[in-house]
């Protein structure tokens, strides 16, 4: 833990801590150590926490009385090198039907770009993506490791609805929209898995950290594994990660 | 139980919020107006996390199924029981079958009706905050039927009204700190932001206010952070965003101001065409 973070207030009851401006993995590890060690020492104080790419929002359950005081611990939390317990990471694999039924940007997008199709398909398939955090919806993974063919521009009139499932890129990201919302990600095909599921004791399968792979399946396997999912007979193949 | 015969525009069940779910993009939500909401609560000696129902924008009317006590606090849309005025903050018994309803706006944007030992509507994420795609329903619906807590004929009888500050429904004056990225404001932003007026848009909700005002802006976005409620947001296009409690947890915006609690209360209770002006607390 040796990288300049910046600290500071965030009204009156929370600390935004800073890493520098970057999409990086290293960052991301560097931000998870932080919150594991925080979340253990002082979790009497704060109530939430929030990641973001390269931040990490600390909500306090009261007004910070002595800011100063508050950062100071923090940094001593920061440079202590005790070893903290790794928390597991997993792979998981997310089954994606790229079929034009779901996927009706797919065409546009080659049609405007040097990128065939299948190209888009398999390149995006291809990919193990890793998890920054989660936001913009409870359950949307913000992940990292598209590959540069594969950024398409939003589209310039959001859709009033995409579907719940619905695999989608937006400039430099890809994502899956855990519920039915407005949005305006190019849409590449559907996943029958439950990102957001408030029935299960963890509502989403994946936190920070952990890294993603989609694996294409036909329209009939879809609706196959969409019946299981509804059945509660679908457990999301995962691995271990070690590092 | 209370049932609903009338929902009225923008009826739900509200507490503290959802809190500790944050990592997994769990907006907080919770009462918009916490002070009003607690205030019910307090008077009830009910629990700070009893749930109430936040109406806003009145005209709507709810039958009591049992006996049991209420208080009414926030902003005023002329309450009635069974035709007869009430007072807001103040402790009120009623009977089985006693209607009560809520119409015209006197003043405030949002009232909370809080019953003895709260609205026992289903905890999810340990809340039981009305919020789309996380509770069954995002808002209240006309013949609903609301669970309530057991009300026990108690000897607490005092009957006094508490008297809310004028101010807290009528002030101008919206306190805030620096945001995150205040600093990367030019001097002249800066200044707008200290002397000019601002005007709540249409656009209007449990998510966020729009303002009107444009402010002329190159700031670039960010990567995406954490945004609370009461972060105000910097578009691109110049306009101003205040986010409310149901806000999301992350945004990509400049985050160029953060209110107070006690002004994210205030805020609460102002609506379309309202104005005020940010005052910048060191």
């Amino acid at each position: 833990m040796n990288k300049v973070l910046s600290y500071k207030p965030f009204g009156e009851q929370a600390i935004l801590i800073e890493w520098a401006q970057y999409i990086d993995d290293q960052i991301l590890e560097d931000l998870l150590r932080f919150k594991e060690r925080i979340q253990k020492e002082r979790t009497h104080f704060i109530a939430d926490f929030i990641i973001g790419y390269h931040s990490l929002t600390l909500k306090y359950k009261t007004p910070i009385l002595n800011y100063a005081t508050e950062v100071e611990t923090l940094k001593s939390i920061y440079k202590k090198d005790a070893a903290s317990k790794k928390k597991l990471r997993f792979l998981w694999e997310i089954p994606v039907c790229y079929d034009l039924k779901f996927g009706i940007d797919l065409e546009e997008m080659a049609l405007k770009s040097k990128v065939s199709i299948d190209e888009i398909r398999s390149r995006h398939a291809a990919k193990t993506y890793t998890v920054f955090f989660l936001g913009f919806l409870p359950g949307f993974l913000y992940l990292g490791g598209l590959h540069s063919d594969l950024y398409f521009d939003r589209k310039p009139t959001p859709r009033l609805k995409v579907p719940k499932g619905a695999v989608a890129i937006g400039g430099k990201q890809t994502g899956v929209y855990p519920c039915s919302s407005p949005g305006g990600w190019n849409l590449i095909g559907k996943t029958p898995i439950h990102f957001f599921d408030v029935s299960q004791q963890q509502p989403c399968f994946a936190t920070a950290g952990d890294q993603i792979k989609f694996i294409p399946i036909s329209l009939d396997e879809f609706y196959q594994l969409e019946k299981e999912v509804a059945e509660n007979k679908y457990s999301i193949p995962k691995t271990l990660v070690h590092d | 139980m209370i049932k609903v015969l009338k929902a009225g525009f923008y009826s739900s069940v509200q507490d503290k919020g959802r809190v500790g779910f944050a990592a997994m993009g769990v907006p907080v939500s919770g009462a918009m107006d916490a002070y009003s909401s607690d205030l019910a609560n307090r008077i009830l000696n009910n629990l700070e996390t009893d749930a109430v129902l936040e109406i806003a924008f009145g005209f709507c009317a709810f039958e009591f199924l049992s006996e049991t006590t209420i208080c009414i606090s926030g902003g005023s849309f002329s309450p009635k029981i069974n035709g007869v005025p009430v007072a807001l903050q103040t402790r009120i018994r009623v009977y089985k079958n006693e209607v009560l309803t809520f119409g015209h706006n006197v003043f405030g944007a949002r009232c909370y009706l809080a019953v003895k030992n709260g609205f026992l509507t289903t905890s999810i994420l340990k809340s039981r905050s009305f919020f789309q795609n996380i509770t069954q329903q995002s808002l209240l619906c006309k013949g609903d039927v609301l669970p309530v807590g057991t009300f026990t004929n108690n000897t607490d009888s005092s009957n006094t009204s508490v008297k809310v500050a004028k101010e807290h429904f009528e002030s101008q004056r919206i306190t805030c700190s620096k945001g995150p990225e205040f600093d990367a404001l030019s001097a002249s932003q800066k200044e707008i932001f200290a002397k000019q007026s601002f005007t709540i848009s249409n656009d209007n909700s449990r998510m966020g206010y729009r303002l009107n005002e444009l402010i002329e802006n190159a700031l670039p976005s960010i990567l995406t952070s954490a945004v609370l409620p009461g972060t105000v947001q910097l578009t691109p296009s110049g306009k101003l965003i205040v986010l409310m409690r149901d806000c999301q947890v992350t945004g990509g915006y400049p985050r160029v101001l953060q209110l107070t609690n006690t002004a994210i209360n205030q805020l609460a209770q102002k609506k379309t065409n309202d104005t005020f002006q940010f005052v910048l607390k060191e």
